[in-house]
């Protein structure tokens, strides 16, 4: 809830002061987007749509924006649905069942967690190299996705460990084994952490750039990223309104994914379940 | 349905260093309800869960039926169990969670309908059967966890402290109501609780664990009547029996208190040891009194039927004295005290009951 003192008008000046700059950057983007030039702020010429005609047409040797947009869907989504899946199924056994050097492994997921990916690039360059997995989707997706896991895991771990040991007791006696447990009573428990985890995932896969930019090479796994990137970096001039109109094209879905799973994500931040 | 015979033959569990219980053996009936009773760490619920195979034994062996099942997984060993805190699983309607145990079992649609349906109407929740628990009362999520527990038909139910959750009104009545059940379908019953009135009332026999060790084993009465040690004589009965430790010389005990007892009366054994007198067989009298022991009244509680009277003794040392209503006695009044040797208890130094013989229910 918001605190309602008489010092919040003056508060809420305050953050939008110091949001300025970064809300500068986004009206930038819409103007630019439908005008024909910029200076500053202020749109030269008129408005057009002539910057959105990458949705119709290819860029130059580029490939086309459905392709892109599948490839970021598929990115995104993949990597979301992985993570939560051995998230998920790790966490529940670290959380739940005795086994020898778990401690350790606790520790170590917390450690790698800690680890900046940069650093690893080079080394997974080879193994997926080695796995034939360069330069496909796939091979980022198996590589991004496990660079979330230490977070997804330590998250899904304390959804886990609220529920009570009661409940596992009670499943056990009315008939149900450990894995029934986990399928019937214990993932739908802590679906707020899965839903949570998984838009999470999402938005962060959506908006991953080092790491397909490394690990993809040819145009046809480009995921928007990638796409943008490229116009930024053309040999021609870049185009400054087709940039941010692709801009904004690539900032709509996890605006729309923000707006509806804002909930979810609030569990996460705030670090709470409710039933 | 038709309860288990249940045997617990030396049960014992330790976690690490710490031995939770310690060869426990008890023999129940079928159709009994036995309440495992003692402090909070006393190894009752430990015993529970081993019973109920959650828990694997250190050692020992558990008989359903004289077939050994401390190998067996929960699911296995046909039993139901109500848990304290209620354990329904809080994203399934009451039916779904009465249905659950039904549906593992792999029964047909309409045999669980009609099961589910039953037991609801024997413990009158079928109304409520589409709600979620959190959306009823705690009566009747206590009244959705037994029925869950019973819907298998199971030879045995263990309820884990079931009604500690409950306010005292609701209790007293799913006390009553628990036991009418019990009995109506025979099915063998091990309640665990730390509340000796619901064990009491409830149980047909009472096992009394303190420290992870049994240490008595017996109907109600016996229990009150003749505690096996110092233990279960302090325990048993509210208020609980005033307790002694001292030297029995051939007129009584000299001690923390000096307790003659009464004349013609010899303690079983001398030397050192305890006496014991509850409260409800202590008689108290106006002062001039020639036998018995005085004492000046310090504290006077009313309890509704009763009055507990705390006396300082003349020799030293204080007593409880339970007297009815009426008693015209006030804090600074001097009054004699009276009890009949059969209302004595005595223990050996180590605590443990000596002499056989019956303490009057209520004394003279």
């Amino acid at each position: 809830m918001m605190p309602r003192t008489r010092f919040w008008p003056l508060l809420a000046f305050g953050l939008f002061v110091l949001s300025l700059p970064l809300l500068a950057g986004y009206l930038w983007l819409l103007v630019s987007a439908f005008s024909f030039q910029v200076h500053g702020l202020k749109p030269m010429g008129g408005l057009t749509l002539e910057h959105w005609r990458f949705l119709l047409e290819p860029i130059g040797q580029r490939p086309p924006i459905g392709r892109v947009l599948l490839n970021s869907f598929v990115y995104a989504l993949g990597v979301a649905f992985l993570v939560v899946l051995a998230s998920s199924m790790a966490a529940y056994a670290l959380s739940r069942l005795a086994f020898r050097g778990r401690g350790f492994y606790l520790g170590l997921v917390l450690v790698l967690h800690a680890f900046p990916a940069v650093s690893l690039l080079i080394g997974i360059f080879y193994v997926l190299q080695l796995l034939g997995l360069f330069d496909t989707l796939a091979g980022v997706i198996l590589v991004q996705a496990s660079l979330f896991l230490p977070l997804g895991i330590w998250l899904m771990k304390g959804f886990f460990d609220a529920i009570p040991w009661d409940l596992e007791r009670a499943a056990l006696v009315d008939g149900a084994s450990r894995w029934i447990f986990f399928l019937r009573i214990a993932l739908p428990l802590v679906r707020p952490g899965l839903f949570a985890l998984g838009t999470f995932v999402f938005i962060a896969a959506w908006g991953e750039f080092i790491l397909p930019y490394t690990l993809i090479v040819s145009s046809r796994a480009w995921t928007l990223a990638l796409y943008l990137q490229s116009l930024l970096g053309a040999v021609d001039l870049a185009d400054y309104g087709l940039v941010a109109a692709v801009g904004l094209f690539y900032l709509l879905p996890v605006l729309v994914l923000f707006l509806v799973g804002q909930r979810f994500l609030l569990t996460i931040y705030g670090g709470g379940v409710k039933g | 349905m038709r309860g288990f015979r249940v045997e617990l033959q030396q049960l014992s569990k330790r976690f690490g260093q710490v031995e939770a219980l310690r060869e426990l053996s008890l023999d129940i009936r079928p159709g009994e309800l036995v309440a495992l009773l003692g402090p909070s760490g006393c190894g009752k619920t430990t015993a529970l869960l081993l019973i109920s195979g959650i828990y694997r034994p250190s050692a020992g062996r558990i008989l359903f039926d004289n077939r050994p099942v401390e190998h067996l997984h929960p699911k296995d060993r046909d039993i139901g169990m109500v848990f304290q805190s209620y354990a329904l699983y809080p994203h399934m309607t009451l039916r779904e969670n009465i249905a659950f145990p039904l549906r593992l079992k792999r029964l047909g649609a309409k045999e669980v309908r009609e099961r589910v349906e039953r037991v609801a109407t024997l413990l009158g929740i079928a109304e409520l059967l589409e709600r979620r628990p959190a959306e009823v009362s705690g009566g009747q999520q206590q009244r959705a966890a037994l029925a869950r527990a019973l819907v298998k038909e199971p030879g045995l139910l263990l309820l884990d402290e079931p009604l500690s959750n409950l306010d005292a009104r609701v209790r007293l009545q799913a006390r009553t109501e628990i036991r009418r059940l019990q009995l109506q379908l025979g099915v063998t019953t091990i309640l665990v609780t730390h509340d000796q009135a619901e064990a009491l009332a409830m149980a047909d026999r009472i096992a009394v664990l303190a420290g992870g060790r049994l240490q008595q084993y017996d109907v109600p009465e016996a229990l009150y009547r003749r505690p096996a040690n110092t233990f279960v004589a302090h325990f048993i009965g509210d208020p609980p029996m005033n307790l002694y430790r001292g030297q029995f010389t051939p007129e009584g005990l000299v001690g923390e208190v000096r307790w003659p007892l009464p004349s013609g009366g010899r303690p079983p054994f001398l030397g050192e040891g305890f006496l014991g007198i509850r409260p409800e067989d202590l008689t108290v009298v106006p002062a001039e009194a020639p036998e018995g022991i005085r004492g000046r009244v310090l504290l006077r509680e009313a309890l509704g039927r009763e009055v507990l009277l705390t006396l300082a003794l003349e020799g030293g040392g204080q007593v409880r004295a339970l007297v009815p209503g009426g008693a015209p006695y006030r804090p600074g009044d001097v009054v004699g005290v009276r009890y009949a040797i059969e209302a004595l208890h005595f223990f050996d130094p180590e605590g443990r009951r000596v002499g056989n013989g019956d303490a009057p229910v209520r004394g003279t």
